[in-house]
């Protein structure tokens, strides 16, 4: 949401140049451990009250999940899950969904606004809605499934890990209001350490295939799970290889540069042509024969 | 100054410069969006969002005037034998050596080809346009679609844009050729040399 003068930039969307990058800042994560999670969308509430974001107030879809997605308004979201991991032994799965803030952005690659997405230096991604055309890239090119554009204003929203909050230290309102500490923020390594540790736990205690969901697909996450399940996270609606999609990346990627050197070498041969043959002049030519 | 041949009439002529015009347009609008050094272009369309807003229907207007001179001249533009010597022989006609290729006729290989690639593109920029139309059409496309949609759109973007300067520097190099599309005539040493088959034609019962 906010352009913060004080974070650093790595990463901005539709630039060509280096961004400010002087500063030297820890890069951040937020771990949630879905084990310890119950599904009480204490969360939700303090994303809204902080994000001062208020959901139309839609219908039950006779599950727990409400909002029933994501939307502009809502950016983060309790998914309930009724699953059978192994046949005859039922499972319910509560898993918060929200952007994972990935340390190689689809949706930042995919935006044409400059500056519309950025990835501050501590790994935040954030949307500066001032700057966004409404487009729908970020769409197109998320691995998650995350942004949501407005009908309101034809813009695009999702979490912003609280960069607001996180720039003057403080940590994300839904870490704060957590009642039963399943959700952790701090430094990325000591996240993955702690997520970690909290895997083998887990397996300790009957979870063989517990483990953290910190994808490399797109260079790992600066939102991690801790996973009952991390050898299944299609179980939970994750993909299990996430990454970019290859058709975005040749979109973005290989396209681009071959079409403009295409264009231009189109115009470049073009005026050399000229130059080399000359004008193709019927009339100059059949007036000549004429003279001759 | 020769004999004049009829080769546009009125009606075609401004179907082909509403085309141009809004070929123009559309397509500075979306490379505005193909590649951050051209995002500035957005400032002739009064800036990102505008440019967002307006580009799908100049698109949509460029393929409807395009789809009136293409139903005009598509059965101009079938391949024929003589077309296929044409393209043969390109590199003679493109160092300046076009006389050994006398069964040329209203349009010659080349421009049939670009003819025919120009309408593909149309048609793949329309519907993959459409599947990514902000607000109202992309939410109703799978993204795995959306994605290959941006995809081909772009692509098909940019060839008709090659396209269309290989188009357009044909003209200039072929003098003569531009006052077919501005007044609607060519002369006849035009014709002869250029376009033999088509000038017996139209020189046979005149
Ligand atoms: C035929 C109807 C067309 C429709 C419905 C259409 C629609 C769209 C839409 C919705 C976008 C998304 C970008 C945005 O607006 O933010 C787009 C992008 C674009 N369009 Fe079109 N368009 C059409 C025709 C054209 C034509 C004729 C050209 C070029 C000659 C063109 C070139 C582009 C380019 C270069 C982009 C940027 C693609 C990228 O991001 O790589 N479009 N178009
Ligand atoms: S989860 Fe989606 S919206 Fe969030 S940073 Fe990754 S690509 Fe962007």
């Amino acid at each position: 949401m906010a352009n913060l003068q004080s974070l650093d930039v790595a990463a901005r969307s539709a630039t060509t140049t280096p961004s400010p990058s002087v500063r030297q800042v820890p890069q951040v994560a937020k771990l949630i451990d879905e084990s310890k999670c119950i599904g009480c969308k204490a969360c939700q509430v303090a994303c809204m009250n902080w994000n001062d974001l208020r959901d139309e107030v839609g219908q039950n879809i006779g599950v727990y999940d409400n909002p029933a997605d994501l939307s502009p308004s809502s950016w983060t979201v309790m998914r309930f899950f009724e699953v059978e991991p192994q046949a005859g032994n039922l499972e319910w799965l509560i898993r918060k969904d929200g952007c994972m803030h990935c340390e190689d952005p689809g949706c930042l690659k995919a935006c044409p606004s400059p500056g519309a997405i950025v990835q501050y230096g501590n790994g935040i991604v954030d949307f500066h809605q001032d700057a966004c055309i409404g487009c729908g890239n970020c769409v197109t090119g998320c691995p998650f499934n995350i942004p949501r554009i407005s009908k309101k204003d034809s813009k695009a929203y999702k979490c912003s890990l609280c960069s607001d909050r996180v720039s003057v230290g403080l940590e994300p309102a839904c870490v704060k209001t957590c009642p039963t500490g399943a959700i952790g923020f701090g430094t990325k390594e000591d996240m993955v350490a702690y997520g970690n540790k909290r895997a083998a736990e887990l397996k300790d205690r009957g979870f063989q295939n517990a483990g953290l969901y910190n994808p490399e697909g797109v260079g790992g996450t600066h939102v991690m799970y801790v996973l009952k399940h991390a050898d299944k996270p299609e179980l939970e609606g994750l993909p299990l290889n996430a990454s970019i999609s290859p058709v975005v990346s040749l979109w973005k990627g290989g396209l681009k540069p071959l079409a403009l050197l295409g264009m231009g070498a189109a115009v470049l041969g073009g005026l050399l042509h000229y130059l080399k043959v000359g004008p193709n002049d019927a009339d100059a030519e059949a007036k000549e024969r004429e003279a001759s | 100054m020769s004999k004049m041949i009829q080769r546009y009439s009125e009606r075609e002529r401004m179907n082909h410069w509403v085309i141009a015009i809004l070929f123009f347009m559309a397509g500075l609008s979306g490379l505005a969006f193909f590649h951050p050094s051209m995002f500035w272009l957005t400032n002739f369309f009064g800036g990102g969002p505008w440019t967002r807003i307006l580009h799908p229907f100049l698109g949509v207007l460029m393929f409807l005037s395009f789809a009136g001179l293409m139903l005009k001249v598509w059965h101009h533009n079938k391949i024929t034998e003589a077309d296929k010597k044409w393209l043969t022989a390109v590199s003679e006609v493109v160092s300046g050596h076009e006389e050994t290729l006398q069964n040329v006729g209203r349009y010659n290989g080349g421009q049939k080809v670009l003819f025919w690639i120009m309408v593909a593109c149309m048609f793949v920029l329309l519907v993959s346009g459409i599947m990514f139309w902000q607000p109202w059409f992309a939410d109703a496309f799978p993204i795995g679609l959306r994605r290959l949609a941006v995809l081909l759109h772009a692509l098909s973007a940019a060839v008709l844009i090659i396209g269309v300067i290989v188009h357009v520097y044909a003209a200039i190099w072929v003098k003569g050729t531009i006052r077919a599309m501005t007044r609607g005539s060519v002369s006849e040493a035009w014709a002869r040399k250029h376009h033999p088959a088509w000038h017996r034609e139209m020189t046979r019962n005149g």
